[in-house]
């Protein structure tokens, strides 16, 4: 492995005691349409989630109620400490420990890739502009693309903008890495460069909630797999336990279709 | 998985007979019966119209430096261009003392030479703000005087630089008012897009002349007693709300085409609000609604012609007073053309820059 870490703050990969997220009781609505049923989930420090259900049932909106990209409505939601609520300026600093990867990149097509991964650096955390540039080619090679800095997003395959949109996140140094289908979108040939970055990202320590119907990445790396159903987590477990005998005969449904093919 | 077939064809030439003028002609001018038709009236038309135009406007036109009766003369026969001679000063200049003239041509280079830096892409950054405001403020040191320069009081602007004044200044200093009013428009706070909406929709929903006459007439009826603003400072204000409004409306636009996942991305990154408006929002935004943001240039210079109502002395009211003038009266048609070019020149160098701005950002926009 590269000398350089991911992460080096917490680069003990052993779970430790305290909570990173917290989430009791959460509920969220989009009209009459009841999408969160009453969330119960901890997430310690260092730990990595896998999140699994079918189409609609909510794992989305979970998330992103992690960073209030989503606003739910009953419960309470605490990142490293800090509640959500109303409050713009916890909502601001629960985002800056929090890095988010989308199924659809969302990189900034009028920046080049490194001005992508600095942005947040500079206009953010304060960073000096040649540090942060030092600091994103850093992890620009750690996702494999250093060659690829001075390039717009337009121009790379998608591979290849998923990890710069990876190394952009891990740019602010966050203490959570949420994933939302990060390998959804992408061509099959490109799946694994994918997750080959996010499975070192897991051995070095991160704290991380990944939505992913790739199970072979759930086998390797996750402490804990949930099944969400229709707005509830149905089912909670270590993968060994999670696919050897779900409790839950949704759950089995479910794995029938996904490890079908 | 899809499968992916190598070729395994060679390329071929295109069948003859699809190229060469012939099959153009036959293509294109006489394809059915109707557009055959509709080929020879418009050859007719051209055969019988242009020599008669060629023959007024060139052949038997009376250049300038002939006098006004070598054109009562050639009356009905030729274009008296000598009248533009005579002229031209005073319809481009209006009323501005003659010997300052070189004032106002000074300032209109400025004027120009800012636009065409704006129009660069290479200088589309935040130094432009700069650029604009040290344009503007050295134009209108030229114009009014002061600091070594004799005063010259805005009743007696006119003529084009007055226009081209209207015109761009009233889209530059419209264009914050117009960001805010859109992001306005999309703002989560009640209050501000409730102000933000009614605000373009009544300004939208009424003729720039209406503004332009409540300026001159109703607001000094508001004002404290005694003070009085400035008409040619009236008229600017009024074309800016109006352009305001619907700039307004050309940015929602882009806005509206932006993907949501740009916002989501950078309040992700903590952004915040200011900073994923201005660093992410807008460069993106504004850049899809360049093209429609000129074309309203386009209109607002032509509507510029509608502060005469309220007596000032535009491109096209000097030229109309410049012909007050007995003796040259009756060539009053050549004095028209001379400002329609004047005016077309501006907008067709507008309309063709927007065209380039759309083929160049198109492509910009897919490689970007
Ligand atoms: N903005 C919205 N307004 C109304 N309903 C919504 C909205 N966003 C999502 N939903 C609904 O909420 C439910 C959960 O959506 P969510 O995106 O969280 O599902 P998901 O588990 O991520 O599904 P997928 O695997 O398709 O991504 C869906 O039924 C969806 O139609
Ligand atoms: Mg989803």
């Amino acid at each position: 492995m590269a000398a350089v870490a991911f992460h080096k703050k917490d680069s003990t990969p052993a779970p430790s005691a305290t909570p990173m997220v917290t989430l009791e009781g959460v509920n969220k609505w989009y009209g009459q349409f009841h999408v969160l049923r009453d969330v119960n989930l901890t997430v310690k420090r260092g730990e990595r989630f896998v999140i699994c259900g079918p189409s609609g049932s909510g794992k989305s909106t979970m998330i992103r109620c992690i960073n209030r990209l989503e606003e739910h409505q009953k419960g309470r939601i605490t990142v490293d400490g800090t509640p959500l609520t109303e409050d713009v300026r916890n909502i601001e600093a629960v985002r800056r420990e929090v890095g988010m990867v989308f199924q659809q990149f969302n990189l900034f097509p009028h920046l080049t890739v490194l001005q992508n991964c600095t942005l947040a650096p500079i206009w953010v955390r304060k960073m000096p502009k040649k540090e942060a540039e030092e600091m994103a080619m850093t992890y620009l090679k750690r996702v494999r693309i250093p060659e690829q800095a001075n390039k717009f997003p337009g121009q790379l395959s998608g591979g290849q903008q998923q990890r710069v949109a990876i190394a952009r996140a891990l740019c602010m140094r966050p203490k959570v890495m949420l994933f939302d289908e990060p390998t959804s979108a992408l061509d099959p040939e490109m799946v694994k460069e994918v997750l080959d970055v996010m499975v070192e990202l897991a051995r070095e320590g991160m704290t991380m909630m990944c939505v992913t119907h790739e199970m072979g990445f759930a086998r390797q790396v996750a402490d804990s797999v949930i099944f969400m159903d229709r707005g509830e987590i149905v089912e909670q477990a270590p993968p060994a336990e999670f696919f050897k005998n779900p409790k839950s005969e949704r759950t089995r449904a479910f794995l029938g279709q996904v490890l079908a093919h | 998985m899809q499968q992916v077939d190598h070729l395994t064809t060679t390329p071929e030439a295109p069948p003859r007979g699809s190229s060469g003028a012939f099959v153009w002609v036959r293509k294109n001018l006489f394809g059915s019966i109707f557009s055959s038709i509709l080929t020879l009236v418009i050859c007719g038309l051209i055969i019988w119209f242009v020599p008669s135009l060629v023959e007024w406007a060139l052949i038997k036109a009376v250049w300038p430096g002939a006098g006004a009766d070598a054109c009562r003369a050639a009356s009905g026969e030729g274009a008296c261009w000598a009248v533009i001679g005579d002229k031209w000063r005073l319809i481009i200049f209006g009323r501005y003392p003659f010997d300052e003239h070189w004032r106002p041509t000074l300032a209109m280079l400025v004027l120009m030479g800012t636009v065409l830096v704006s129009c660069d892409r290479r200088f589309w950054s935040a130094r432009l703000i700069v650029v604009w405001i040290l344009g503007m403020l050295v134009f209108l040191w030229l114009m009014g005087g002061g600091f070594g320069l004799t005063s010259v009081p805005t009743g007696l602007w006119g003529g084009l630089p007055l226009t081209m004044m209207l015109a761009f200044f009233g889209m530059v200093v419209a264009f914050p008012l117009a960001i805010l009013l859109a992001l306005g428009r999309r703002s989560s706070l009640p209050l501000i897009k409730v102000v933000s909406v009614v605000y373009i929709e009544l300004i939208r929903g009424v003729p720039l002349i209406s503004l332009l006459f409540m300026g001159s007439f109703l607001l000094p009826l508001f004002m404290p007693a005694g003070t009085t603003i400035d008409a040619v400072l009236r008229a600017q204000i009024a074309i800016i709300l109006f352009q305001a409004a619907y700039l307004a409306e050309t940015i929602r636009g882009g806005l509206q085409a932006l993907p949501k996942g740009q916002s989501e991305a950078a309040d992700a990154l903590a952004l915040g609000y200011w900073k994923t408006q201005l660093l992410i929002v807008l460069p993106q935004a504004l850049k899809i609604s360049i093209p429609p943001i000129v074309g309203s240039l386009i209109s607002l210079f032509k509507d510029t012609s509608l502060v005469a109502i309220v007596s000032l002395s535009d491109l096209l009211l000097s030229m109309r007073q410049a012909m007050g003038d007995p003796v040259w009266r009756p060539f009053f048609v050549e004095a028209f053309l001379f400002i329609m070019l004047i005016y077309w020149a501006f907008c067709f160098s507008m309309s063709k820059y927007s065209q380039y701005l759309e083929r160049t950002l198109e492509t910009g926009h897919r490689r970007r």
